[in-house]
């Protein structure tokens, strides 16, 4: 790609990119969000048409008119939300769009063969008949990849491919990426996350501002110059200095023997003001359902929960709200937003009892008031309070979900998955505003699944596993490789 | 500063919607007053414009809050036959007469309305069944319902205390004095509506809560909305409409007809929904935008019928608009996310 420019109404998206990608090779493109990596990828993609620039593959000049094209030219883009059909199974969506047909029928044995043969390549055992909704998110991600290997692409796009995968499943994403790469495939491999890098890039082209700032090869690329080339300017630490727990703190979350099966068996924890209780485990361990049960979003079987030492009985979301518990869910667009409405209807959805008037109507003034505090306390990114939140990026809009959870005045705050898929600034924001909530005597539970963040985030560590607590872990004593084998369930 | 200048745009842009709308509609009514030799802006006509579409308009406002919340209510047009049969009979057995049996009518009927309306809501809300599905079902029910009731024949009402509603004026003496046409009870029912609807959809946690059920339902439940209780008020609000809407037909007809409303009148309260702007989608509407899409359908009647346009012509012409103005919308809400 040489000199590729785009521009939307108001924004320079890309502003000039090159960028090379050779056979048998990862190349790694990194930036912020909203550096200009998606926008750049779809253009590869035929998803947008570049204002200037041109494409070259094998050498030749190629217009990529659209999806189709870029199909034909062997441009396969695996995307971050993946582009199944829940109801359909493998195959099914492996010949999506582009069926084996005879006499006018879909050739089902043709069809089955063709996904077979790209789970061979693969190497994999697949499933191929189940729909592809009630397969987990890396199953998904292989039907993609198994998609776009059946229509002999050999440039693949990755965006963000391990953001919803554990490290063992990642472990095997890298695994499929070397063989990829063996058979002469070119990829590119979008991510936010650093550590990765090593393990699978050979190159790395880092986006800033729609510029494509430097490309090194990966082992003279050092993560902190990497760092720096996204955000321009020197980033310290990723994670700020956790503040002591105050040794008499009070217990203000208290959950005994929780129980929603099978993904919840039995789990108790509690939380003192001040601490952040991090939780760790594989995907389907059961740690998000902890949370959901908690928060009301599923009604526990059993189980026991209390907030300042007062038992709240949660059958809907509303009882823990009420009873100060916030629950700020991993899915922003699905669970945590209303996408249509406006930054300010958003961050009052939660508690509009606070913004009635006499007559018991929606004083929207206070409305407009209380929203503007919090983007400007929050440093949230937009352009007004009437944006609509669709229009505004990730980080953003998980700022305006906190805004939402800190305009009631919640004791306990459940984040899952706080930082997922937002760039390395608004991280740190949101990280420093959790210990802003900590020093307000807040009690956070924490999920995630970047282990550094568990680790550099937490007082305390419980590693989840089949839906029971497998480990506890102080933030002194949690080492990665400690932490991923109770996950495991690897050693003792 | 950018919130300022934002701000400024947005005012900006709303106005110039209105504007746009307004200068559309005064160009057509202007067009069709000219084809039709100055017969239309008559102030007699413009009353019988406005009476002829209340009934239509207030079975759309209770469809504007279902179609919000990304519902539909099929029921209705038999909802205003069953309504009307039972109110009735009602107040031909009541012994009461004069107001109180008007008003124990008026409570009786909206009273079944809202009961439907909420048997409508339940399996939504308790069991995820599409509404498109109970509503379809309550359709059949309540107009199999209304023709038991009525043994398939209108009911005479025995009471005269109704004729003021159906065929009254509102103002009357102020009206006649300033030489203008009586204001029909029916148009005075619709104003206060929607001047209710608008504040309850836009001005309560109700209506932010009906929006938000719209835009990400699950978003709703987990920011503790009380999600069945906002969706089952949605189908009660549209069944009560319907009961007035069969009130004042009753009051009209000076009976109750198992057959009332059971045309086009269900497809018209959607397309006036639709027209006005709002999404079949859910999350994006107004009652507004509702009036005026019930005011274009029954200005285009109108007009036709001024023109003498022959009657089946006239459904291909109403279904042309109804696609353009959606096809319209669509174009617009395009043009204006890219500038």
């Amino acid at each position: 790609m040489r000199g590729i420019g785009k521009s939307f109404p108001g924004v320079r998206a890309l502003d000039g990119v090159s960028l090379t990608l050779h056979a048998g090779e990862v190349l790694a493109l990194v930036g912020e969000n909203g550096a200009g990596k998606s926008t750049l990828m779809k253009v590869l993609a035929g998803a947008y048409q570049a204002d200037e620039g041109e494409i070259l593959i094998d050498g030749r000049p190629v217009q990529i008119a659209g999806p189709r094209a870029a199909e034909a030219l062997g441009v396969g883009m695996i995307y971050q939300e993946f582009n199944l059909v829940p109801q359909f199974d493998a195959v099914d969506n492996i010949v999506l769009g582009s069926e084996p047909v005879a006499r006018g029928l879909i050739d089902e044995k043709a069809a089955s063969a063709r996904a077979a043969a790209a789970f061979a390549e693969l190497g994999i055992a697949f499933p191929l008949h189940v729909p592809a909704g009630r397969l987990s998110v890396a199953q998904q991600q292989l039907i993609e990849i198994a998609k776009v290997l059946s229509r002999k692409a050999r440039i693949i796009v990755m965006d963000e491919p391990s953001a919803a995968l554990t490290d063992r499943e990642i472990d095997r994403l890298f695994d499929i990426i070397r063989s990829l790469k063996a058979s002469g495939a070119g990829i590119v491999y979008i991510s936010h996350r650093m550590e990765e890098l090593p393990k699978i890039a050979d190159r790395v082209t880092v986006l800033r501002d729609g510029r494509a700032i430097e490309t090194r090869a990966q082992s003279a690329f050092p993560p902190d110059e990497i760092v720096q080339a996204m955000v321009g300017r020197k980033l310290d630490s990723h994670f700020p200095d956790l503040p002591a727990v105050a040794p008499g703190a009070e217990v203000v979350l208290d959950v005994r023997g929780l129980d929603r099966r099978p993904a919840v068996d039995g789990v108790s924890l509690r939380v003192r003001a001040g601490e952040i209780l991090g939780i760790a485990g594989l995907v389907g361990a059961g740690r998000t359902e902890i949370m959901r049960s908690i928060a009301g979003a599923d009604v526990p079987q059993a189980g026991v929960v209390s907030v300042d030492g007062a038992v709240v009985r949660v059958r809907r979301p509303s009882d823990a709200i009420e009873a100060g518990i916030a629950f700020i869910t991993e899915d922003r667009k699905a669970q945590g937003l209303v996408l249509g409405m406006s930054v300010r209807e958003n961050v009052t959805l939660a508690h509009l009892d606070q913004f009635l008037d006499r007559a018991r109507l929606i004083d929207r003034r206070a409305e407009v008031a209380a929203t503007q505090r919090f983007v400007e306390s929050l440093n949230i990114r937009t352009p007004s309070t009437e944006q609509l939140v669709v229009n505004l990026s990730g980080g953003t809009q998980q700022k305006v979900v906190l805004a939402k959870w800190l305009v009631g005045r919640a004791r306990v705050f459940l984040f899952d998955e706080p930082t997922r898929g937002i760039d390395i600034a608004a991280k740190s924001e949101i990280y420093a505003l959790m210990i802003e909530l900590l020093k307000n005597g807040a009690a956070i539970v924490m999920v995630s699944s970047e282990l550094p963040e568990v680790l550099g985030m937490s007082h305390r560590i419980l590693v989840v596993r089949d839906g029971r607590i497998a480990k506890e872990f102080a933030h002194a004593d949690a080492t990665p490789e400690a932490v991923i084998a109770a996950a495991t369930g690897v050693a003792a | 500063m950018i919130d300022a200048v934002e701000k400024k745009n947005a005012t900006r842009n709303y106005w110039l919607r209105i504007a746009g709308a307004v200068a559309a509609l005064i160009v057509l009514v202007v067009a069709i007053n000219t084809a039709a030799h100055g017969n239309f802006l008559q102030p007699a006509n413009i009353v019988r414009v406005l009476q002829q579409i209340s009934y239509n308009a207030i079975l759309a406002l209770g469809q504007t809050f279902v179609i919000i919340t990304a519902g539909i209510d099929l029921s209705v047009g038999s909802l205003v036959a069953m309504c009307g049969v039972v109110m009735a009979l009602f107040s031909n057995y009541a012994h009461l007469s004069g107001i109180p049996l008007v008003l124990a009518t008026l409570a009786v009927g909206v009273a079944v309305g809202a009961l439907a309306g909420w048997v409508n809501a339940l399996p939504v809300v308790k069991l995820n069944i599409p509404p498109f599905i109970t509503t379809l079902a309550m359709m059949e029910v309540a107009l199999g319902l209304a023709f038991i009731f009525s043994h398939g024949r209108p009911i005479a009402l025995n009471s005269d205390a109704f004729a003021g509603i159906g065929i009254g004026s509102f103002f009357g003496p102020v009206t006649d004095a300033l030489h203008l046409p009586a204001i029909p009870i029916p148009v005075v029912w619709m104003t206060v509506l929607i001047v209710i609807c608008s504040i309850l959809l836009n001005k309560t946690r109700f209506g932010r809560y009906v929006f938000a059920i719209g835009g990400n339902e699950e978003a709703a439940r987990l920011a503790g909305v009380a999600v069945a209780r906002v969706k089952t008020f949605v189908y009660v609000i549209s069944g009560a409409c319907a009961a007035i809407v069969g009130f004042l037909y009753m009051a009209r007809y000076s009976s109750g007809s198992p057959q009332t409303s059971t045309g086009d009148e269900l497809l018209e309260s959607i397309a006036a929904v639709v027209v006005g702007g709002t999404s079949l989608v859910g999350g994006r509407g107004s009652i507004v935008g509702t009036f005026f899409g019930a005011l274009l359908i029954g200005v285009l009647y109108n007009a036709m019928n001024l023109l003498g346009v022959d009657s089946y012509l006239q459904k291909v012409v109403l279904g042309i608009v109804i696609a353009l103005a959606v096809v319209g919308d669509e174009l617009r809400k395009r043009y204006l996310s890219r500038a």
